[in-house]
């Protein structure tokens, strides 16, 4: 009877560890960003090409600055999450519109609805490699100082809007 | 056929445009290369980015080219990427604190595995060992050794 016991152990030890594992998402990387400064960059506008826009406009408020593109399939499931979060009015939603083309980005949003104060153009995804962007969508939650407060990888759900993005807003706005 | 013609340069012309960038200093190409072997591909995260076609990998790719070209050294490069993508971005993941059990958890497991292998051995050897005997059953056994002895002689 005893001689069992070890090996019973011993899978059981294992059978904990990778029941951990399983519920982990290996996609899920931790970003280096949160807690630091939004990295800089001027980008010209989806809609209005000959205007800028960049995270400095920013400046005093908390807003939300989402990844995404007409490529991405995600991002539709993401979308009604999205146009319900800019219908609260809690905070501006701003779009940075992930190597996608100008005319179907353009097209997307007048399809489904524009969630976005604006959308900044980042054709080359070089503002999306100094944000850490490997999986569009992507969010990042930005407080009045400019810090990087949260980041979701892939879709906001309603789930993560509801338990995380919303009370970390209503922190942002309340303390300062 | 004079479209056909100039088809036919414009292929050909800029085929000769990449084989020349490519082409364009062994050295520099081998170093990108060896740099980009370092890096992980996130979107496919068991390829490096040399090894990836993910889009993705290709702009890092191009990201390490452009600045080793503008003079960066290859830990500004490393810096640069896991100031972005965290360490998971490296493909040899650096010794800290949260990487201890991950660089010596394979050692621990066999040091563990073998100290657990010496002491069933010596079990064993013990449980096999001479055993001990009573001055009674010395007796006995001489007895019968020295029986046994006198038969053989006979």
């Amino acid at each position: 009877m005893q001689r069992w016991l070890w090996p019973l152990g011993i899978f059981l030890v294992l059978v904990v560890f990778l029941g951990v594992g399983l519920t982990l998402n290996p996609r899920e990387v931790p970003s280096p960003l949160i807690g630091k400064p939004a990295p800089a960059f001027e980008l010209p506008q989806l809609h209005e090409a000959e205007k800028t826009f960049s995270q400095k406009d920013m400046a005093g408020k908390v807003w939300l600055l989402n990844v995404w593109a007409s490529w991405c399939a995600s991002c539709r499931d993401e979308h009604p999450v999205l146009m319900d979060l800019a219908k609260r009015n809690v905070a501006p939603i701003y779009g940075l519109n992930y190597k996608d083309k100008r005319p179907e980005g353009i097209a997307w949003l007048q399809r489904y609805g524009d969630p976005y104060v604006l959308s900044a153009y980042d054709i080359q995804g070089r503002i999306g490699i100094d944000y850490g962007v490997y999986g569009v969508p992507e969010t990042y939650v930005i407080d009045k100082a400019g810090v990087i407060r949260y980041k979701q990888i892939g879709p906001v759900t309603p789930t993560v809007l509801k338990e995380k993005i919303l009370p970390l807003v209503a922190k942002l706005n309340g303390n300062t | 056929m004079v479209i056909r013609k100039y088809l036919f340069l414009l292929i050909f012309f800029s085929f000769s445009t990449v084989a020349a960038h490519a082409a364009e200093d062994p050295a520099f190409e081998r170093r990108v290369q060896k740099l980009s072997e370092e890096l992980r591909c996130l979107v496919c995260q068991n390829q490096t980015i040399a090894d990836s076609n993910a889009d993705l990998a290709v702009d890092l790719k191009n990201q390490v080219r452009e600045k080793l070209r503008q003079g960066a050294s290859d830990k500004d490069v490393i810096t640069f990427m896991t100031e972005r993508y965290g360490d998971f971005v490296l493909y040899r993941p650096p010794m800290k604190a949260s990487t201890l059990l991950l660089w010596f958890g394979p050692g621990l497991l066999l040091a563990g595995g073998l100290i657990a292998l010496f002491m069933r051995l010596r079990q064993r050897a013990a449980a096999s060992a001479e055993p001990t005997l009573t001055a009674d059953e010395r007796a006995r056994a001489a007895a019968l050794l020295d029986a046994g002895n006198t038969q053989g002689r006979r």
